[in-house]
């Protein structure tokens, strides 16, 4: 059995894995940080998606051992403490989120996106969210959340 | 208005723990010892189960059990019952055992259960059963299913046939077109949809052997009902002897109030392995089997006289029920159907006729609207062709026939009684936001561009709040639909508030503490509400049908006065003055017309410490239950308008602007409200656009992946713009209406309206694909 070495959340991890598990199984199932959630089998629902070194990645379409080495970052180790993320303050204060089962990817995905592009237009924000679907809010509170939260990470959106 | 109290858009309580991952989703329970459980579900949509050979599954590593539908026989497990028959029958409800039993009916119909150490193994053991399948011909389309020569389901139901239901005065409406000045009519599908929560569903059953008892760990919007059919029907044990946990639920849209095998099953081979059993759908065992929503043909015809008055409406409808009859699979297409016939309109006769029948497809159960999405779409595409064919300007047309303002409560000839309302303002509210004044204008603007500008209209009604439990059961439900609450003070200050209404994402833990923060003075974040268990909540029927706030609310406004009464008695006895003097107010209690008065928090405490208390007038303790069966439905209506830009080139639709104006009653968290304004509509413009399920000819379900059903995504929407008008319902504490379906029952009508208007045709089937656009663009052109 493979064993991976990664960093998630800041602290080191190193463990023996079948060489066909998912890194969301990894964390979910042996790490137990279930904010990470699984809603599709075919990488496009977007609610599994966690920062490796800094980017998005669909963690249901990589495999533990290819995270070896990686930083990892999941939607629990994004808070200080009590204080939220700028990107989850905003989408707390522009109701951005109503069931949460999409909301950890949503909020990841946002702060991947500012980091590119850190003041995003509406059709910009949009377009960008075509790998994260969600079902409850029509994208209407994401879509402001979004860009509000841009702005309070330090971008200009208008 | 207070700060938190009714009125007042406040963030939610629920959302530190979605936004941090702290959530408690039911995959992210488990439980010590867990097994797992893999099921095996059929490959075809119909055939018999020659034989199943599981030898070599049960002896692959890890596994501890494989199980069989003769399984299930042999323990004496009773069918998947069904909560809902209809009159006007014969009401043919077949059986449905947990596991299939000599046949197979629909693509992923449960054939074997495998459970063993992981999910891989449980997987491995799926995949070494041999199944000796004697494949049949299926029947998949609904309007044929019922005709001579189609393959046969069940025994029990001849030519496919569930049910022939009608409602409505059928000579008076045949008269009504007789007296005709015009006629408008169509033929119209309402295609199939998967409502696709983004959770899957997943259920993780256990036995306790020292109790004999089991907890069933699911996702459910209705975990009591859950129970009582588990427990009652299938298991036939005692309902105290199973709880049912629904905890954080990611989204429901009717998906999640049906009873289901897998249910059973993890909860019955908890048992049998002496172990919890774990299972969680795949995304496409959720395509394949969760409940599958709408899917009508239909004939409708709208009469009016010469000065474009409704005469009469008569509405022949198909509904595919799917394979079997789930819990609620019957309402949908009958009496949350055929009521909603009037809209917001006076039409004196109406007559609807549905048949149910059975395909080998998916179970049909709600859907966010269930029924009324349905109704207003015959209704709301019938007013804008009746429009069009007299030359009658569509919104005068929809003014001149609306139900006047005085003529509340007001009959229908399709059972309901609508409460309260006022139609004319919600439209010329909706005509100012949506500036369709400007609309000529940037018509030929667009025109300019090669592209083709439409607007459409939705003046829908909705009857939610479900729902007066006499009127439940002289329709055919097998439940009450009342709601319950409890509020149980702890000794200093804080409270416990249990309610039946079970969230998936509504915001129930704010918008119900703000209920109680208006009600008794308390601040939010000394309220906890309590949802979802059965083993906490004494009662719940759940929440669907747009009734969480309007029955489940006021049952707890209604507990929140009964914690006054008593609190006044307690207070009047710490005062000396007299209970009847005692005024309340803000949290406090004071003597009418002096300075004497003592805080709710004062009266807490003097409750559980009663040193000083009237105990030959009164137990200790402040704990209030309720049991609130509500008088009415509610009534919520709207109008919704659609602009869209064609590219007739492409066959493409632009949502160029959405307004949605709707009048909910009294709102008390305004912000809460819109989104689900927002989510409604997107439901709604999904299945006028995207949203198709597609069977083959062979049952064969081909959008069985987010790869071939095409779900709402961010670009595919505009900004919506929502307002209201409020006409407060006069039959609840709350003056509440409920918000969470309507824009899911408005938005088709408004899309399609928008589209036809367009491209100049008289009708375009959902979802309106960039195909069919095209296509019906080459045939107007």
């Amino acid at each position: 059995m493979p064993t991976v070495t990664l960093t998630v959340n800041g602290t080191s991890v190193s463990t023996d894995v079948e060489a066909r598990t998912l890194l969301v199984q990894l964390l979910r199932e042996r790490l137990g940080l279930t904010g990470t959630h699984v809603g599709c089998d075919t990488s496009q629902c977007g609610a599994c998606v966690v920062h490796v070194d800094g980017q998005s990645v669909k963690s249901c379409t990589m495999l533990a051992v290819q995270a070896d080495g990686t930083q990892v970052m999941t939607i629990e180790g994004l808070a200080n403490g009590e204080a939220l993320h700028p990107m989850q303050e905003a989408f707390r204060e522009h109701h951005g989120l109503q069931c949460g089962f999409c909301t950890p990817g949503m909020v990841l995905s946002a702060i991947d996106l500012v980091k590119r592009n850190n003041s995003p237009s509406e059709q910009e924000v949009r377009a960008w969210l075509e790998g994260n679907f969600c079902r409850c809010t029509g994208y209407h509170n994401i879509v402001k959340a979004i860009r509000a939260g841009a702005q309070a990470m330090g971008g200009s959106v208008s | 208005m207070s700060e938190t109290g009714i009125g007042a858009s406040i963030k939610r309580v629920e959302d530190f723990r979605f936004l941090t991952g702290s959530g408690n989703f039911t995959d992210d329970i488990n439980r010590p010892g867990q097994a797992y459980a893999c099921f095996l579900r059929s490959p075809h949509a119909h055939a018999k189960l020659n034989s199943i050979d599981t030898g070599r599954a049960a002896t692959l590593p890890g596994v501890l059990k494989v199980l069989t539908g003769n399984d299930v026989a042999a323990d004496g497990l009773g069918g998947v019952p069904c909560g809902f028959a209809p009159d006007g029958g014969p009401q043919n409800a077949p059986p449905r055992p947990a596991l299939a039993l000599g046949k197979v009916r629909f693509v992923g119909d449960l054939v074997a259960m495998v459970i063993a150490d992981s999910l891989a193994q449980a997987r491995d053991g799926v995949e070494a059963i041999r199944v000796d399948y004697g494949v049949l011909p299926a029947s998949v389309d609904t309007a044929k299913t019922a005709e001579d020569g189609a393959p046969q389901l069940h025994d029990e139901a001849p030519n496919n046939t569930c049910m022939d239901w009608s409602l409505g005065d059928k000579d008076a409406a045949d008269q009504a077109f007789a007296g005709a000045h015009h006629v408008t009519s169509l033929d119209l599908i309402n295609n199939r949809k998967i409502p696709n929560a983004i959770e899957p569903r997943a259920s993780i059953g256990e036995h306790d052997r020292g109790s004999d008892s089991y907890t069933l760990y699911t996702t459910s919007q209705n975990p009591h009902i859950t129970r009582l059919l588990l427990a009652a029907f299938v298991m036939q044990i005692s309902e105290h002897k199973l709880r049912v946990v629904s905890p954080d639920i990611g989204g429901g849209f009717g998906s999640k109030v049906a009873h289901y095998p897998e249910e059973v099953l993890v909860t019955w081979a908890a048992k049998k392995v002496g172990r919890p059993v774990k299972w969680t759908a795949e995304r496409s065992e959720s395509f394949m089997s969760d409940t599958h929503g709408r899917d009508h043909v239909t004939h409708a015809e709208l009469a009016l006289d010469e000065n474009g008055k409704f005469l009469g409406l008569r509405v022949e409808t198909t509904a595919n029920l799917g394979a079997y009859l789930s819990t609620f699979g019957a309402l949908s297409s009958t009496y949350l159907y055929g009521t909603l016939m009037s809209g917001q309109y006076v039409i004196p006769a109406i007559h609807c006729a549905v048949k149910g029948v059975f395909t080998n497809t998916a179970p049909i159960d709600t859907e966010r609207g269930a029924g009324r999405p349905e109704a207003t779409f015959v209704v709301e595409r019938l007013v804008e062709n009746a429009a069009r064919e007299t030359g009658i300007d569509k919104t005068e047309l929809r003014r001149r026939n609306f139900i006047a303002p005085d003529a509340f409560p007001y009959q229908t000839p399709v059972v309901l009684i609508y409460d309260s309302g006022n139609y004319g303002p919600i439209l010329d509210e909706g005509l100012r936001l949506a500036d369709t004044a400007g609309f000529a204008a940037r018509k030929q603007e667009a025109a300019a561009r090669g592209k083709r500008r439409g607007l459409g209209f939705s003046t829908y009604i909705e009857a939610c709040g479900l729902a007066p439990s006499n009127v439940a059961g002289a329709i055919g439900a097998g439940i009450g639909l009342f709601e319950s609450a409890e509020i149980r003070f702890n000794p200093t200050g804080s409270v416990a508030v249990f309610t039946g209404s079970q969230a998936q994402g509504q915001g129930h833990e704010t918008t119900f503490a703000q209920v109680v923060a208006d009600r008794l003075g308390i601040a939010i974040e000394n309220i906890d509400i309590i949802h979802g268990d059965t083993g906490r909540v004494q009662w719940g029927h759940g929440t669907y049908g747009s009734r969480s706030l309007a029955v489940g609310g006021s049952a707890i406004a209604k507990a929140c006065d009964k914690i006054i009464e008593k609190g006044k008695k307690v207070a009047a006895h710490a005062l000396e003055a007299s209970a009847a003097d005692i005024e309340f107010k803000d949290g406090t209690f004071t003597v009418s017309g002096t300075d004497k008065s003592m805080g709710i928090g004062e009266v807490v405490m003097a409750a559980y410490v009663p040193h000083n208390f009237p105990l030959d007038e009164m137990e200790p303790g402040l704990d209030e239950r309720v049991f609130y069966d509500p008088k009415n439905f509610t009534f919520p209506a709207g109008c919704h308008i659609c602009e869209v830009e064609v590219d007739p080139e492409t066959g493409t639709v632009e949502i160029a602007n959405w307004v949605a104006v709707d009048d909910f009653g009294i709102l008390v968290n305004p912000m809460i409200v819109e989104g689900q304004i927002h989510g409604g509509v997107t439901h709604g413009v999904g299945q006028a656009l995207l949203e198709a399920c597609v069977y083959d000819d062979e049952g064969q379900l081909l959008s069985g992946s987010y790869n071939d059903y095409a779900m709402p995504r961010a670009a595919d929407l505009p900004s919506f713009k929502v307002a209201y008008t409020v006409t407060p319902c006069p039959h609840n504490p709350l003056g509440v209406k409920g918000c969470g379906e309507a824009g899911a029952i408005a938005a088709p009508a408004a899309v399609i309206n928008a589209i036809t208007d367009a491209i100049g045709v008289s009708h375009i089937d959902m979802p309106a694909t960039p195909e069919k656009v095209w296509r019906a663009c080459q045939g107007a052109a």
